[in-house]
């Protein structure tokens, strides 16, 4: 069986946050390293599309336009594969929580969107680890767009799925992507376990049920050892 | 002729590929077998019998290019990253290169194709279903010639002509022997057993490098004219087959 199915059996904890832009997962899973830290662990993050090894690539493939569904999903494995080896293993397999702002579900439920073919995205990213936690955040489009046009995040070409000329504005291409992309995020939940979060509460809200989901992992982790937890409450 | 256009796998995403007209004929080995000889060797043959040529190979996509050197100049270029980055290079290449050019009746020549970088995995350890899964995208091509030398022979042309044993051609990231000499034999012994094995189950021409320049042209002209349609080639325009 390859990683993505079986328990990695490493020290180190994965956990991932996955969902649309507008989910508000970055903003849970920033809350969560904060608590972690403060509470002695070690922790490491990491997100999507930042390797520096195939960044100029990306910048220059969405820059020119050059890109196709095909080779769009493989220059993000590349980047995910990348990441990988070099800032998620080695902080995995040394103990401490690897904190993962989208994984290959993403690229499972965007390139799928994008007309790739499933098996064929399955295989491609089957080196990944499987986390100990994967939290979908769901929202409904229309929470997704409220919070974009609200102005709290900009509004990407990709992300809106311009480069599939599904509709001049890009709000209107947003939804249509975006409605593909949840609903492929679903099937992908089922498939891989993925524990939903409902994105449309509070924040604080969802933080509280984000810890209490964390908490049965940091069992048996040890802590930096020069940090001592805090008392609760404090 | 029409070239049908069958995929390894699943083939590319929301493109239409019909009326490949022209043929995509693929030359593999190693670096140092001759291939870029007798690639415009091939080229002026066929463009001497009125016959459009496109040549394309590894890591010319204007996408990647810039990337993967930049990723080979550094000491960090993981099996699996390096797989997935070369197989961007030719998703590129096919959907902008090979694609237009065999849909406008051109013989597209390529310069070493999915095969080397599957046999580089390979050697590194990667699991060849992982890989030949990996190329579903990649169209099946016409004929696949493979240029067969071993390393021993390999080794002395690349010292004859002055070069030097190449650091990734040595796969010396691999960690197989602590010197460069000893490194490039085993990792392109490796590579050969993989090619070898390749050849069967992808059905290459396989032809024995070591002769001379003109055998092995003659035998290439001999298996490029057998894969194109004969009237093309008739009648020879120069006489030099």
């Amino acid at each position: 069986m390859a990683p993505l199915y079986e328990p990695h059996g490493y020290p180190g904890r994965l956990i991932v946050v996955e969902g649309i832009d507008g989910s508000g997962k970055s903003t849970q899973l920033s809350l969560l390293e904060t608590f972690l830290v403060s509470e002695g662990f070690d922790a490491s993050f990491t997100e999507w599309n930042s390797s520096p090894l195939v960044k100029d690539t990306t910048k220059r493939g969405k820059k020119k336009n050059l890109f196709s569904p095909t080779t769009f999903s493989l220059i993000h494995a590349t980047d995910f594969a990348d990441r990988h080896e070099r800032s998620i293993l080695p902080p995995l397999r040394a103990g401490f929580i690897v904190l993962a702002d989208r994984w290959a579900y993403t690229a499972f439920a965007r390139d799928m969107a994008r007309g790739n073919d499933r098996a064929w995205l399955r295989n491609l990213y089957d080196f990944a680890t499987r986390p100990d936690l994967a939290l979908y955040f769901r929202v409904d489009i229309d929470t997704a767009v409220a919070r974009i046009t609200g102005g709290r995040i900009a509004l990407k070409y990709h992300e809106a799925g311009m480069d599939l000329g599904l509709s001049q504005d890009p709000i209107t291409s947003f939804r249509l992507f975006q409605t593909q992309v949840v609903a492929e995020y679903d099937h992908i939940a089922t498939e891989f376990g993925l524990t939903v979060i409902d994105g449309s509460r509070s924040i604080v809200e969802q933080q509280r049920e984000v810890r209490k989901l964390v908490k049965p992992l940091l069992k048996g982790l040890r802590r930096a050892s020069s940090v001592r937890p805090r008392p609760a409450g404090a | 002729m029409t070239v049908d256009a069958p995929f390894y796998g699943a083939g590319l995403a929301k493109l239409e590929v019909h009326d490949l007209t022209g043929p995509l004929i693929v030359i593999e080995g190693a670096d140092g077998v001759g291939r870029s000889t007798h690639m415009e060797l091939l080229q002026g043959w066929l463009e001497g019998h009125g016959l459009a040529v496109l040549s394309t190979g590894l890591v010319r996509s204007s996408l990647t290019r810039r990337g993967i050197m930049s990723a080979k100049e550094g000491h960090s270029f993981d099996r699996t990253t390096m797989a997935l980055f070369y197989a961007t290079d030719l998703g590129d290449r096919i959907q902008h290169e090979i694609i237009p050019g065999m849909r406008s009746g051109f013989v597209v020549l390529a310069d070493r194709y999915i095969y080397t970088t599957m046999a580089r995995g390979a050697a590194r350890g990667l699991s060849r279903d992982w890989l030949s899964k990996l190329y579903g995208f990649a169209l099946v091509p016409t004929k696949v010639f493979f240029l067969r030398l071993d390393p021993d022979e390999l080794i002395r042309r690349t010292l004859r002509r002055g070069g030097e044993l190449d650091y990734w051609e040595s796969g010396r990231d691999v960690g197989l022997a602590p010197d460069l000499y000893s490194s490039f034999r085993a990792y392109q012994s490796l590579i050969l057993q993989e090619f070898d094995r390749m050849a069967s189950e992808y059905g290459f021409v396989t032809v024995d490098a070591s002769r001379s320049v003109e055998e092995v042209q003659a035998d290439l002209r001999r298996g490029v004219a057998a894969a194109l349609d004969p009237s093309l080639l008739a009648p020879p325009s120069d006489g030099s087959d």
